[in-house]
């Protein structure tokens, strides 16, 4: 089994399974009807595409492991998503603004994605891309209303993005099985992505007329599986079925 | 990669019995989603790509093409494929006749599609009374594939069929 390649999988796919459970909590709770389906359908999209890379995880480990088992079976310190996606739904300019700051990185690492020799990763790029820019542009949306809407919907939006800032540096640490696979020609370098993410993150803050933090200070650890202590909490639930019910099937 | 279909002329007639379960009036050939149906001995290959990475559909579209094939007296394999992307493209006229018919907008072109989801252009005719003076309610509606509008003339609500390419 190619170890790196099922770990450079796992470090995609961990983000889309987590944020799409995060959205996914949010079924029947969100401010309106509209914004309730939005976020179901964005999980729906994020949990399709994340079937499609643990299959072919799946796949390369050869063993007995299935999709389900990876998804489901793993403890907390295997998960290798970025701390920014298991940040909790505090209220809907935090969900967005989580949303935001994920989709202009998920959309710019895709566009690179397709481009890997690994055909199979290419195609699930490829494939994704056409969700995932849908996706910003909702996103994009809400960051401009409740930037430049009223003082209240301005002020949260303001303290969502100060609050979530510390976690988006993170998103361009490269990990051991990243450098094994930029090497290879498969993987993504998001060293080279970090700039055209702040680019594009800084002009929709500015059209919102919200402030870019100024802090430098940036979490870490999510690749590494340190997590916040958020993230037990979701497993605990997103693991229930297979914890309570072992083996259980659709 | 190549955008061609490959489907054995004999099992056409069968595979236009099945149809997307989210939308029973479009048959999956009209769909596009059907790309290779092809009988390697006595066992009938078939390959499908979904319309969205999450369609829920697929899976029941998979074991309807077995079901139905099994009653023509075939055993069938499916294979989903992610490539070439599926693009609304390759719904066919008859499936978009089939779409309005039903009560659902069929896509506009790629830029068109742009201009009403984002600039909010009065583009999309409703599907009930044939007026373009609609507008944009939801960009995400019931299915991941659609989203939701309402007409101004008729004040009926309607889904549209949103452009992927």
């Amino acid at each position: 089994m190619n170890n790196n390649l099922y770990k450079y999988i796992l470090g995609i796919a961990d983000n889309s399974l987590i944020l799409g459970q995060r959205l996914g909590e949010l079924t029947g709770h969100e401010p309106s009807l509209e914004t309730d389906i939005a976020c179901t359908n964005i999980s729906l999209d994020l949990f399709g595409q994340v079937r499609s890379y643990f299959q072919y995880a799946a796949k390369i480990a050869g063993d007995q492991r299935t999709e389900d088992d990876i998804a489901m079976l793993r403890k907390e310190r295997e998960y290798v998503n970025v701390l920014l996606v298991e940040q909790p739904n505090r209220n809907f300019a935090y969900t967005m603004a989580r949303q935001f700051l994920f989709d202009v990185y998920h959309l710019l690492f895709l566009q690179e994605l397709q481009k890997s020799k690994d055909l199979t990763l290419a195609a699930i790029a490829n494939k994704s891309i056409k969700e995932v820019s849908y996706h910003l542009r909702f996103s994009t949306d809400w960051i401009k209303r409740l930037g430049d809407g009223t003082e209240e919907s301005k002020a949260k939006m303001q303290d969502a993005i100060d609050s979530l800032w510390t976690y988006t540096d993170e998103l361009f640490h490269q990990t051991e099985a990243d450098k094994v696979m930029v090497q290879e020609g498969i993987g993504v370098d998001v060293t080279v992505l970090k700039k055209a993410y702040y680019e594009k993150v800084n002009a929709v803050l500015e059209e919102a007329t919200l402030e870019i933090p100024e802090s430098k200070w940036f979490q870490k650890g999510g690749k590494q599986g340190i997590h916040t202590e958020h993230l037990g909490y979701l497993l605990a639930e997103l693991q229930y079925m297979q914890r309570a019910y072992p083996n259980m099937e659709w | 990669m190549t955008t061609e279909q490959n489907i054995d002329d004999i099992l056409i007639p069968i595979l236009e019995k099945v149809s997307d379960p989210e939308i029973p009036v479009l048959s999956i050939m009209d769909m596009g989603v059907v790309r290779t149906a092809v009988i390697e001995n006595e066992l009938v290959k078939v390959q499908i790509t979904p319309t969205y990475s999450g369609c829920p559909a697929m899976d029941v579209i998979g074991d309807d093409i077995k079901a139905a094939l099994k009653q023509a007296g075939y055993d069938a394999e499916i294979e989903l494929i992610l490539a070439p992307a599926w693009t609304t493209d390759w719904i066919t006229p008859r499936g978009r006749k089939a779409l309005e018919e039903y009560g659902i907008a069929a896509p506009l072109d790629a830029e068109a599609d742009k201009s009403v989801l984002l600039e909010g252009k009065k583009m999309v005719k409703c599907p009930q009374c044939g007026s373009t003076n609609t507008r944009l309610v939801s960009q995400f509606g019931s299915t991941a594939c659609k989203a939701q509008f309402q007409c101004d003339d008729c004040q009926e609500p309607f889904d549209y069929f949103k452009c992927l390419k």
